[in-house]
């Protein structure tokens, strides 16, 4: 553990700091998401709080903010101690906050969301005008422009998230803190903000910002503190530090990804994606003319920072929802992508584990023999004449279960009773095991412990060398490098470039940020960091 | 159809859309918060039968409102507790408001009253009189004007003006004031109140009070107004209509105004057109009017005359994200 | 604060709450009793006695039950598919109509085994279609079930006023109904059935559709946990997402459910119109629709359960009529109460007394958690 915690305190500026939280702890559950929390962050910085996710950022940022509230532990605002039991209190405190997910009342104009919860009186119509005044004042003090009247529905992902900045300066906010806020922006509205957050800074405000990039921590950050698995190990001056110890404070130690595996032979295309675009309902283009072709015994990655429309990909190629334009070949050579029909895909030799097991893979109220047969409850295999025969679907799961290892072996339970890992080496079992000719997988290893990401790392390795195509999309870009054999990079529904395996972490990752290249050797000599957190030890 | 008939078919319009009018708003309240409420029916019975029995008891009409309000009120805040607090099924929760309203109502009339249910028949000054404007016997004799004064504006009673001033009054709340802007926004996006420092359990209940307070008032109306005393479901699927009428105004109070006029038109038409015959279509069934506000609503929520969007967080309890 | 997550035996969660549940229902109903000013106690033993005690009670629980566990398996059908169907009453009301037409069709021309099946088919035929419309407009249209089914009450009572006032009503009468079925529209009571036991079913109404409906609780259990469709019927009711992603077809889930809550419910009408009044009248279904509901909830829409929440709801309605003839101050109207009661307790706050439980469950589970949770709660 690195215990540099002391002598960043030691060059702290005269004056109390802005917030100082001491000794915070919170549990839900079992679960500890927060241990011994001891924080100060100086006025007027902006200081960065990294970590992966689940790492008890978000939770202890809500503790500041009192949606929650902490078992133990004080909170201090420039040197006074303060009870914050509820939002109203933290805003009374000078807090503010920009959430992962925008508060925001879509068919409200801006200024009815800014002045929500700050009306300034019983009416409406003084603190109407009283908004208009300050929003124009904050607009010029902190480059914040934004149409007052416009429906905040109507406004790109951006501008809603300049109104929820100005939410927190009309109250009065000194403190701001800002969760993951460039999850959803594009660069150039990433940096626009970044340029908001320095004026900010100028103008005497506080800001924490919560990342899991460390690009951001490194763009813009005074301070930064280090969070994993719910303590903070470690507070540094960014000047101070580079990524390369930032990342391996994250994870605690390095874990080197090294999967086992052959050189690839791939052998024919079973799986080709040709010119897919997807509009959506806002209009939005999610995918952007993608081509794309997997061949027999081969893994191709996608990578990509989440949202940049490798879900997107995933669900059309397997039928979830039907593309707009552009076509889906498996080998037999229909075009499937007009229909949304996963049923025939799977009929057609198309797998699919999706990205989330909880929301898709899964009915968490059925038990693990029903679930073991989610998509494939029409094979004749389950049938004793007009009926599912349980006796069938019972042995069938149970026979998985004892090739899959999963845990408990009793295919009565229901699926909500099994663990992470568990219940994905479910979905697995059932999506590998008929042996399809293509695998489409989708986050293989989120929320997995660390005996199972092994396990189902080889699986894969497996089938690919069985000769299935596999396409696997993931935002562990050390999953990404470990078992593909070919890697594409989206960005903004595009696929931006190709490289080998041996592609270098900078060079991805400045792909993945849609920053062109010249060439792919300036990638190297460029800015070293990933857009994304390294690959650790898994929480929760 | 001479002028005077058309006069006296609005003025009925009038005495039949009030009670929709006033159960739409209390439903107009509720859904904006995010609450649904299918509960209207119930709670304007309860308020209906409250109002008959003490009006009896007191023979003030006034207590006769009190009590149908105090009722509905307690109905309205077990659906309150059974969404808000519990998070439960409002859907449900509304459908047992309906039956225990029903069965309440019923059981209590008999066991009180022993007349099968209903309450007894209400003297005069127990019930809601007319109010004459000035002049309206005067204006009387002008044409035109005369008649449209006279019965038209004058000689309702005071619910009938309470309703059609709770219209100007809704709207003004809702986007004048702060519990308006609240009340809108949590019925939208509750996350986004609650973290603005405002309590969403709160709101919602002060949105299902007023509710069951113009809910209390409809059925007061029905009772000691338009009646003289309850009888047994006396409420007749009107709270029903008033929901329809809601959906119809796409949830906004001016409009709401007009489905229910309009609901109250038909149905003044249909007691009017009672085997009459209309020329060029011939006999309509009285059953056609009065299943058409049903039909023209699933014809709307079926999106093929406009659409209407309910409020976004409606029908879903708010639990705080982890 | 929220329910605490913790997982609590099987039988706790589907056996001791629902039950806990219930209790309180009839709990709060018995002090509406008292309120009035009756004793509770007394009102049960006549209610009991009203409904088991001698055979012609016996024989209207038994008809009150066969409505109720058709509307009852209606609603929970609907529920298996994530569906909140109230138009149970309007169906059944419609199911009537289609019962009728095929009684006045055929009563004078084949005996009553030969009417049956035909009108079974036409009580769950009219009662479908008319489930079936509000079904289509959601699947297609998107507008929301449970408003639509309401309307479509209404909408059927209408509908079924006009038809029996201007249309099916024997010429010359002004009774709203239409004429009596001959022998050939009759279904055979139980009264035989009840004399091998050496009871006397006397004049009630009870009739071979509790078979009829007996049958349809087997087929609806097979259908739901035995067949792909009921599969597919579960998986999009506990998860949409899952069941798209799955490939099943959300569209003919919400249609084919629909359809069939609609038949069941339709078919309740072949008890009060074949076998009771052997004529169609205006409101038959007397509210059994909306009993559906509670007995669905009650039975947490599992066959077995609707069987004896069916049955429940049946010594009610029989009791309770007993009970309004021997004390004049409860009228029937205590069982639309109780019902109520079910509802609220049973559906909208099925979870209140949860934490409560699993909190006296953790206590008295073990000595060590017991030191534990003290431990918890002293500082």
């Amino acid at each position: 553990m690195n215990d540099r915690e002391p002598a960043a305190a030691a060059t702290e500026p005269a004056g109390p700091p802005a917030i100082e939280l001491i000794g915070i702890d919170k549990s839900f559950g079992a679960v500890r998401a927060n241990r011994d929390i001891h924080l100060k962050v100086a006025e007027a910085t902006i200081h960065g709080i990294v970590g992966e996710n689940g790492a008890g950022k978000s939770t202890l940022m809500s503790i500041l903010y009192g949606f929650y509230q902490a078992d133990r532990g004080e909170i201090v605002v420039r040197g006074r101690k303060v009870a914050i039991a509820s939002p109203d209190d933290a805003i009374a405190a000078g807090i503010g906050m920009v959430h992962q997910h925008f508060m925001l009342v879509d068919n409200f104009t801006v200024l009815e969301n800014v002045i929500l919860g700050a009306e300034g009186g019983a009416l409406l119509r003084e603190g109407v005008a009283m908004a208009r005044a300050e929003l124009t004042r904050l607009e010029r003090e902190y480059e914040l422009q934004v149409d007052p009247d416009a429906p905040v529905g109507e406004l790109p992902v951006g501008l809603q998230q300049r109104v929820e900045i100005l939410k927190a300066l009309y109250r009065g906010a000194d403190t701001l803190i800002l969760d993951e806020p460039t999850g959803v922006l594009t660069p150039s509205e990433a940096d626009h903000l970044f340029r908001i957050l320095r004026q900010l800074k100028e103008q005497g405000k506080t800001v924490i910002l919560i990342t899991h990039k460390l690009r951001e921590i490194m763009a813009v950050t005074d301070r930064v503190s280090v969070m994993r698995r719910g303590e903070i190990v470690g507070t540094l001056k960014t000047a101070e530090t580079g990524p390369e110890e930032l990342a391996e404070l994250m994870v605690g130690r390095r874990v080197l990804l090294r999967v086992e595996k052959a050189e690839a032979a791939p052998g024919a295309p079973l799986l080709r994606v040709e010119n897919l675009t997807l509009v959506d309902a806002r209009g939005v283009k999610r995918l952007d003319d993608v081509s794309l072709t997997v061949r027999a015994g081969e893994i191709v990655g996608i990578a990509g920072v989440s949202g940049n429309g490798q879900s997107e990909l995933l669900e059309v190629i397997a039928g979830i929802r039907p593309a707009t334009s552009g076509a889906v070949f498996l080998a037999d050579g229909s075009d499937l992508a007009r229909s949304a029909d996963p049923a025939r895909r799977r009929q057609g030799g198309l797998a699919h584990v999706p990205e989330d097991r909880r929301r898709m893979g899964l009915v968490m109220a059925f038990e693990e023999n029903e679930s073991a047969i989610l998509g494939y409850h029409d094979d004749p295999l389950y049938r004793s004449g007009a009926f599912l025969s349980r006796e069938k679907v019972r042995a069938d799961a149970r026979d998985k279960i004892r090739r899959y290892d999963i845990r408990p072996p009793d295919c009565r339970l229901l699926t909500e009773n099994f663990s992470g890992g568990n219940q994905q080496k479910i979905v697995l079992a059932r999506e590998m095991e008929r042996g399809p000719d293509v695998l489409l997988v989708g986050q293989p290893t989120r929320g997995v412990d660390i005996g199972a990401i092994e396990f189902i790392h080889r699986q894969l390795v497996a089938m690919r060398d069985a000769g299935k195509a596999i396409l696997l999309v993931s935002v562990e870009l050390d999953e990404i490098r470990a078992l593909s054999d070919r890697i594409l990079v989206m960005f903004a529904g595009r696929i931006v470039g190709e490289r080998g395996p041996d592609a270098g972490e900078g060079e991805l990752g400045l792909m993945m940020a849609g920053i062109e290249q010249a060439g792919a050797a300036d990638g190297r000599s460029g800015p070293v960091v990933p857009g994304l957190a390294l690959k650790g030890v898994p929480t929760r | 159809m001479d002028f005077q008939a058309v006069v006296l078919i609005l003025d009925s319009s009038i005495r039949l859309a009030t009670p929709l009018l006033l159960a739409c708003l209390a439903g107009l309240y509720s859904e904006r918060s995010g609450i649904f409420d299918i509960g209207l029916e119930g709670k304007m019975l309860a308020g209906a039968f409250a109002a008959g029995a003490a009006a009896w008891w007191a023979g003030s009409p006034w207590v006769g409102l009190l009590a149908a309000i105090f009722a509905s009120v307690a109905l309205a805040l077990v659906h309150g507790f059974a969404s808000i607090t519990q998070r439960g099924n409002q859907i449900v929760s509304g459908v047992a408001i309906n039956f225990l309203a029903a069965g309440l109502t019923a059981l209590l009339g008999q066991a009180w009253f022993a007349e099968g249910g209903r309450t007894p028949q209400l003297p005069g000054e127990a019930r809601f009189a007319s109010l004459a404007w000035p002049g309206a016997e005067a204006l009387r004799q002008v044409p035109f004007l005369g008649p449209l004064y006279g019965e038209l504006l004058s000689g309702h009673n005071p619910i009938v003006y309470l309703g059609f001033l709770m219209v100007p009054l809704t709207w003004w709340v809702l986007f004048k004031t702060r519990f308006g802007l609240r009340l809108r926004a949590v019925g939208e996006n509750p996350a986004a109140v609650d973290t603005a420092g405002i309590s969403v359990a709160f709101l919602r209940y002060r949105a299902v009070i007023v509710c069951g307070v113009l809910c209390g008032a409809a059925g007061a109306y029905l009772a000691i107004a338009q009646s003289a005393g309850f009888i047994v479901n006396m409420t007749a699927g009107k709270g029903f209509i008033a929901l329809a009428a809601l959906i119809f105004a796409k949830w906004r109070p001016w409009p709401a105004m007009g489905a229910c006029f309009l609901f109250g038109f038909l149905d003044a038409i249909a007691i009017r057109l009672q085997g009459a015959s209309v020329p060029m279509v011939g006999e309509v069934p009285v059953q056609f009017m009065q299943a058409l506000p049903y039909v023209l609503t699933v014809v709307l929520l079926a999106g093929f005359i406009g659409r209407a969007v309910p409020p976004r967080a409606g029908g879903i309890p708010y639990v705080k994200e982890r | 604060m929220s329910a605490p997550a913790a997982k609590l035996p099987l039988w706790v969660e589907v056996g001791l709450i629902p039950l806990v549940n219930v209790a309180v229902a009839f709990l709060v109903a018995g002090l509406v009793v008292l309120f009035i000013g009756e004793s509770p106690l007394q009102a049960v033993r006549i209610l009991l006695w009203g409904a088991l005690g001698f055979g012609e009670g016996i024989g209207f629980t038994l008809f009150y039950t066969t409505n109720f566990i058709f509307t009852g398996l209606a609603v929970a059908v609907a529920f298996h598919a994530g569906l909140f169907n109230i138009g149970g009453e309007g169906q059944a009301y419609l199911g009537g109509l289609g019962a009728a037409l095929a009684a006045l069709a055929l009563d004078r021309v084949v005996p009553w085994y030969v009417t049956f099946p035909l009108a079974i088919c036409g009580a769950a035929l009219f009662g479908a279609a008319w489930a079936f419309i509000p079904a289509w407009l959601q699947a297609r249209r998107g507008s929301h079930i449970v408003i639509t089914t309401i309307m479509f009450n209404f909408i059927a009572s209408s509908l079924m006023v006009w038809l029996l006032v201007d249309h099916l009503s024997p010429a010359g009468s002004m009774q709203p109904e239409t004429r009596t079925f001959a022998a050939g529209g009759a279904l055979p009571e139980l009264g035989p059935l009840f004399g091998l036991f050496g009871a006397d079913m006397g004049a009630a109404p009870a009739n071979i559709s509790l078979f009829l409906a007996l049958f349809a609780c087997l087929a609806v259990y097979l259908f739901i946990w035995r067949t792909r469709l009921g599969y597919e019927i579960r998986a999009t009711g506990l998860n949409p997402t899952a069941a798209v992603y799955a490939g099943i077809s959300t569209v003919k889930v919400t249609l084919v459910a629909m359809f069939l809550s609609g038949a069941l419910a339709g078919m309740m009408a072949l008890n009060p119109v074949l076998g009771e009044q052997q004529r169609l009248q205006i409101d038959f279904v007397q509210g059994a629709g909306f009993v559906g509901i509670a007995v669905a909830l009650m039975g947490r829409a599992h066959p077995l359960g609707v069987v004896l929440a069916a049955f429940l709801f049946g010594m009610l309605y029989q009791g309770g009529a007993e009970l309004a003839f021997d004390m004049p101050t409860i009228s029937r109207d205590m069982i639309v109460v109780i019902q109520a009661l079910v509802i609220l307790f049973a559906g909208a706050l099925e979870h209140m007394f949860r934490p409560g439980i699993a909190r006296a469950f953790a206590l008295m589970s073990s000595p060590q958690r017991r030191r534990l949770a003290a431990g918890e709660e002293a500082p």
